[in-house]
């Protein structure tokens, strides 16, 4: 999504939010991610001033501090940014890659079946397609990519073809790269 | 015995505290990424002097190995290729960085009226500075006018209202300090058309 992203250029408006609606965005957020409710304090903190920063292409990137905290495509799902996810990585479903598959992931290739199911490779939990979950790494501490199943780890196990999590977010893309100013 | 069993937590998954995460100086991925990067080399340098225990514990292990593949690589030309890239993108790197270093920043007095004149500066873009907010900075440094202009081959530029290029001079040296002084070039008087 965001190999072609530029955020000095594509930035369209930066608006600060409404409490009301910042309201709607949290509990939004906690639907998502219900591991989050104890730390939600910590990352939207009541008081800050959240902003909501709308970028071409229908990307809305939420800020706090000049930090972007999650972004979001058109109106679906609020995606943690991997600087969140380093923070907070139990907060977020998990799967790990093999060794082999952290170089085509960091160039931004969607990871495939087999680097799920192989032997450095982990699927802790079930998930059903299209759960965010963050992409660790055989041998790494912190996560490597945030990525979109595209079928149930149970899919990925039997099939063992084709693209199991879509890669959305990685490290030293053009979005990890960016930060905001005010 | 079944007291215990209830009494034992289920192990919590605790979410509660915030992990600080490291991330490298240099190409500001965590520092266990870094050698998926083209600076490697640079970063380990600046791991070994900001955190030499995770230094020690990251690539003591893996210096041998990769000491072992080198060893190897040398037998083996066929994993060469991948070397010659990451060399090519380093040297990418350390081009554009010359080019930063060689580029100019030009201080531009132009005329406007007998006794009136703007200041021009363009150039300020290669040391990667926010146009707009440096053109902002500027207005209220000054306290004139001024904006970011487009001239005519295309490129931006920021144009102040009033003579202010040797205050402007001192002030870009203040400010961004990764401006070398030799790079930025006061032209006294562009003589205006008659």
């Amino acid at each position: 999504m965001f190999k072609k992203f530029n955020i000095k250029e594509d930035i369209a408006t930066r608006s600060l939010v409404k409490s009301s609606v910042q309201r709607n965005i949290r509990s939004k957020i906690l639907d998502q991610y219900n591991k989050l409710e104890t730390v939600i304090d910590e990352v939207l903190p009541k008081k800050s001033s959240l902003y909501l920063v709308k970028c071409h292409e229908h990307i809305n990137l939420l800020t706090v501090n000049n930090e972007i905290l999650f972004f979001q495509h058109f109106d679906g799902l609020y995606y943690p940014t991997l600087r969140l996810l380093h923070k907070y990585p139990d907060a977020f479903p998990k799967v790990q890659v093999d060794k082999g598959a952290i170089k085509k992931i960091l160039s931004g290739a969607n990871i495939m079946c087999p680097g799920l199911t192989s032997k450095g490779a982990r699927m802790n939990e079930d998930l059903p397609a299209n759960t965010i979950v963050g992409v660790f790494a055989e041998g790494k501490e912190h996560a490597l990519a945030i990525g979109l199943t595209k079928m149930s780890t149970e899919d990925i196990k039997n099939i063992n073809k084709d693209i199991g999590v879509e890669n959305i977010h990685y490290l030293n893309d053009p979005l990890w790269k960016s930060n905001i100013e005010t | 015995m079944s007291e215990q069993d209830i009494s034992t937590p289920i192990p919590a998954v605790s979410v509660s505290i915030a992990k600080q995460v490291i991330y490298c100086g240099v190409c500001s991925l965590p520092p266990e990424y870094c050698e998926y990067g083209a600076t490697l080399n640079k970063c380990k340098e600046w791991l070994r002097e900001k955190h030499s225990d995770l230094f020690d514990n990251l690539y003591s292990q893996t210096n041998l190995e990769s000491d072992m593949i080198n060893l190897s690589l040398e037998k083996k030309p066929a994993n060469d290729a991948e070397d010659k890239k990451k060399a090519k993108e380093a040297a990418k790197i350390e081009r554009e960085m010359q080019k930063k270093m060689a580029s100019k920043i030009t201080i531009t007095r132009i005329a406007r009226n007998k006794r009136k004149s703007v200041t021009n500066v363009c150039g300020l873009q290669n040391f990667d500075i926010d146009l707009k907010k440096a053109a902002k900075s500027f207005a209220s440094k000054f306290a004139c006018g001024s904006s970011v202009v487009k001239n005519n081959q295309g490129n931006d530029e920021i144009v102040i209202q009033g003579d202010v290029s040797d205050d402007l001079y001192d002030y870009i040296l203040e400010t961004w300090p990764d401006v070398p002084e030799d790079n930025i070039e006061l032209v006294e008087e562009k003589k205006s058309k008659k």
